[in-house]
């Protein structure tokens, strides 16, 4: 029995055994999505900002952030039996949703996207597909059965990376 | 964290009902004088909303809604969205431009029209705040975006991000013939903006 499992805003979340991994609505936030083939986990991360140096909580929530969600992800996958050698990235999201010049919140999408890059690059984790930037909402899932992520917008209907 | 204790406070979340209430108490004005039919609304609520639930006010995070967003600018910053459902827009629109609306399709000129009815709400929504408190707060030009909640109204949340996981929301419904919702304001002010809110309007202890 294949059970769909929600992320949340600022959330991640890993599936096993044929489970299917939703968020809905990422604008400027990104949808980070880690996959080992052979193993079948699938790891799926709803990220609002791009570093946790700019928290000013002083108990933050880790999964808000690429920084620190990233990692947390990963070794929660590692200890569910992936192979961090086999894992392979998508990322969908960081829209930038309205346009202001000159206002840097407001490029905060495209932030999002670059900073995942750079930690996934650093982690030596391949991305190997992604569906980012542009004006427009997204909701994906990923199929932990297939490692395939389908992104859903209002404009330009599903597609599958 | 200070901030958040400061809106368990009874007498500070009824301020911020108040400044509700006078900016969209103006901007209804607005919109009942553009429609030229009465426009009701809701008392105020102002609440603290958890990042996951604020598209749930307007129906889902894959709900597909018309917004008009816009930065307040000037003393006390913030974000400001007026929302409207699709049907509700189309009806906006055949009122005040007397054309044959399409669903589900936006010519260039309803996409206008809408944007500047937001415009023009927004606008009498903070200078009737602006002159309540004596605060400069002046609106951006405003960004028009059709698309789905959860991703319009995330935008509006980046400031509070990096302080917790939800936001403060001053939200109020415009209605038409007292239950059909024909919009939405919400008022999501810059966590810093609400000592200065406070003690703009004489707030004791702030």
């Amino acid at each position: 029995m294949t059970e769909l499992i929600k992320v949340g805003m600022a959330d991640w979340k890993i599936a096993s055994s044929g489970d299917v991994l939703k968020t809905t609505g990422l604008g400027s936030c990104v949808g980070l999505t880690l996959y080992d083939g052979a193993a079948k986990i699938a790891g799926m991360a709803h990220i609002m900002l791009p570093s946790s140096e700019i928290a000013r909580e002083e108990q933050f929530n880790r999964a808000k952030y690429a920084d620190t969600a990233l990692p947390d992800m990963l070794q929660a996958m590692i200890a569910a039996g992936a192979s961090r050698r086999r894992l392979v990235a998508k990322l969908a999201g960081g829209a930038q949703m309205f346009a202001f010049a000159g206002q840097d919140t407001m490029r905060i999408g495209p932030r999002n996207v670059e900073t995942c890059k750079m930690m996934l690059a650093s982690l030596d984790i391949p991305l190997i597909a992604e569906d980012t930037g542009a004006n427009y909402g997204r909701t994906i899932e990923l199929d932990s059965t297939t490692g395939v992520l389908t992104i859903r917008s209002i404009q330009y209907g599903t597609k599958e990376l | 964290m200070s901030l958040w204790n400061e809106f368990k406070d009874e007498f500070k979340l009824d301020v911020l009902k108040e400044v509700g209430n006078i900016g969209a108490g103006h901007a209804a004005t607005a919109l009942s004088r553009i429609l030229n039919h009465p426009v009701d609304m809701s008392v105020p609520t102002v609440s603290l909303v958890p990042f996951e639930e604020i598209a749930d006010r307007v129906g889902g995070a894959e709900q597909v809604v018309i917004a008009v967003f816009l930065r307040v600018e000037g003393d006390a910053p913030g974000n400001m969205f007026f929302i409207i459902r699709e049907d509700s827009a189309k009806r906006l629109l055949r009122n005040l431009l007397s054309i044959d609306t399409e669903e589900g399709a936006y010519s260039d000129m309803e996409l206008s029209a809408l944007n500047e009815i937001g415009n023009i709400l927004a606008g009498s929504y903070l200078s009737s705040l602006a002159d309540f408190t004596k605060l400069a707060m002046t609106p951006t030009v405003p960004s028009l975006a059709i698309d789905m909640a959860g991703a319009i109204l995330s935008y509006g949340l980046l400031q509070f991000g990096q302080m917790g996981d939800a936001a403060l929301l001053i939200e109020t419904k415009f209605l038409e013939d007292r239950d059909t919702v024909e919009g939405q304001f919400f008022l999501i002010p810059d966590p810093e903006s609400f000592e200065k809110i406070f003690r703009a309007l004489g707030v004791p202890g702030s």
